[in-house]
């Protein structure tokens, strides 16, 4: 499924833009100039790593500081023990569209909870 | 190098071990703990864990298909390190003999004095008094906290959340003045009357009172707070008894540089028990923080594989977090150094905000109250500045 994120223009570098859907997907324009998109909810707790420290082609969580390699989504070092899924980016026309992977997302053991349980 | 021994088999030590792999050590690699589990996450220990919701297997730190082809010796304390000798004692007569020894033997909870062997009566460091704890906290009843630094906060919130009747004691006149600064040290610790959890200030703790069990926490005001359980939670100090005839330099932990190289060639100190030069404040600190224990430990053994011939970055500011009362409180950098402090987003009535410290107008720390986001940019552009 391919979502329209943003426009190209409204997205600097260095920053993220979130997309709202369940469970969330981020875009994050690297300062060098590349687009990746992935799961935004870290695998170990509930933190938007939109809100992470974006450096080169890694994002380090806001809350415990595990680090995700956007090109993969592995993840570096505990606390998050599991990767976080990639998406294609697409730009076209100046707008960027997410093409969402079809995996099944590795949500933090709080957010399965909830979402197991319907919503709140 | 040919063989290395991590003594302490947590974060540190486990951090130390994973560096020492990626860095293409290949050599020998023994891992001394006392404890008898494997590395496992404190954090938790005072939040999910105490609360029920994150259980034991789920506290590990290593992932399942990490081989880091280390030898561990487990529920074996380091008695002693001979230097000249290259050999570490261990606890039953044991010894190994080692070229490279990484000193990451953490901190032990502080206890109070004349409350050994009476029931009731807890501190919290490790995951076996966690379990007492929560067992204990599952029966209900009234808990007294002594000690509103952040430990004992996380306790309180937590046994709140479990519908426990909750006193915290502080001696000083403000909770976490030390670490935040009397303001924000006052905002954040409101957090525990905002939710009906007592604060008493500024008394000290003159005793407990109990036969068997406790049943009162005694203040210096003649005051006696009644209690079936009791949490101390005042602080903690490093574990280095076992190197005081090692010859290495001692002075609140293990002195060390910036990189964690001690006195002693060949010796590197790192997480809790580290007194490490900071060079942003120019001064010695001891950090009990999870991150710090977390990633200088890698410079560390960049530092021990290159016989200290590489020059040690500027170390990142210092950070924790603390959850409470559903608050995620985040804070980086130093606050003793600063002469102001601004609430520049959100509101301390609504425990919202992001504070700014500041010496002489450049900012020194930042501190957070439920701004991931904000706070992130701060502690980004705090470790940009070179004061
Ligand atoms: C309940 C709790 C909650 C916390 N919450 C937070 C938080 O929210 N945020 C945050 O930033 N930090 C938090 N911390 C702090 C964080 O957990 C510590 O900074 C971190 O664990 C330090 O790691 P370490 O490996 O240096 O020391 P430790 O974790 O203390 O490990 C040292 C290990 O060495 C062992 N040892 C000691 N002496 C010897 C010896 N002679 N021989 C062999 N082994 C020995 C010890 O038994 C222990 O297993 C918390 C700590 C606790 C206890
Ligand atoms: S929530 Fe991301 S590392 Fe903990």
């Amino acid at each position: 499924m391919m979502i329209p994120a943003c426009r190209l223009e409204d997205l600097p570098q260095g920053e993220a833009h979130r997309l709202n859907i369940d469970p969330p997907v981020s875009v994050f324009h690297t300062d060098d100039g590349e687009l990746f998109a992935i799961d935004d909810t870290c695998t170990h707790q509930d933190a938007s790593l939109a809100d992470g420290w974006l450096e080169g082609c890694e994002v380090e969580c806001p809350l415990h500081a595990s680090k995700f390699d956007l090109r993969t989504g592995a993840v570096d070092a505990p606390p998050a023990k599991l990767p976080v899924r990639t998406h294609e980016v697409v730009v076209e026309d100046g707008m960027i569209y997410v093409r969402l992977s079809t995996d099944a997302p590795n949500l933090p053991p709080c957010i399965s909870a909830r979402l197991a349980g319907g919503p709140a | 190098m040919r063989t290395v021994a991590v003594v302490g088999a947590s974060l540190a030590g486990l951090s130390a071990v994973r560096s020492l792999r990626k860095r293409g050590y290949d050599g020998r690699l023994v891992v001394v703990g006392d404890e008898l589990h494997r590395p496992y996450d404190r954090p938790p220990l005072s939040k999910e864990f105490l609360a029920g919701t994150v259980g034991e297997a789920e506290l590990a730190l290593e992932t399942d298909d990490e081989d880091l082809r280390a030898e561990w010796l487990l529920g074996v304390r380091a008695t002693g390190l001979d230097h000249a000798a290259r050999t570490l004692r261990l606890s039953g007569g044991r010894e190994v003999q080692a070229d490279g020894v990484v000193i990451a033997t953490g901190a032990a909870a502080r206890t109070l004095p004349g409350s050994e062997g009476l029931a009731g009566v807890h501190t919290l460091r490790t995951l076996d008094d966690a379990r007492a704890l929560r067992d204990e906290l599952s029966r209900g009843g009234r808990l007294v906290v002594i000690g509103g630094g952040f430990i004992g906060a996380e306790v309180a919130s937590t046994a709140y959340a479990l519908g426990l009747d909750v006193t915290v004691v502080e001696a000083a006149p403000t909770p976490l003045a030390g670490a935040l600064g009397e303001t924000m040290g006052a905002i954040v610790s409101a957090l525990h009357t905002d939710h009906g959890v007592r604060l008493e200030c500024g008394v000290g703790v003159k005793g407990l009172s109990g036969e068997a069990r406790v049943d009162a926490v005694l203040l210096e005001d003649g005051r006696g707070i009644p209690a079936d359980i009791v949490v101390v939670g005042v602080g903690a100090r490093p574990n280095v008894e076992w190197l005081e005839a090692s010859g290495i330099a001692l002075d609140n932990g293990v002195k060390c540089g910036a990189d964690g190289r001690t006195s002693l060639a060949g010796v590197v100190a790192v997480g809790d028990c580290a007194n490490w030069y900071d060079p942003r404040a120019g001064f010695h600190r001891r950090v009990e923080h999870w991150t710090g224990a977390r990633e200088r430990p890698d410079a560390a053994i960049a530092a021990l594989l290159a016989g200290g011939a590489v020059e040690p970055g500027v170390p990142r500011p210092p950070y924790f977090w603390s959850d409470q009362y559903g608050v995620k409180i985040q804070f980086a950098g130093h606050a003793a150094g600063a002469d102001s402090v601004t609430i520049e987003a959100g509101a301390a009535d609504d425990r919202d905000v992001l504070a700014v410290y500041r010496r002489a107008g450049d900012p020194v720390a930042v501190l957070g109250m439920n701004q991931p986001r904000l706070f992130t940019r701060w502690r980004k552009q705090l470790a940009a500045t070179a004061s």
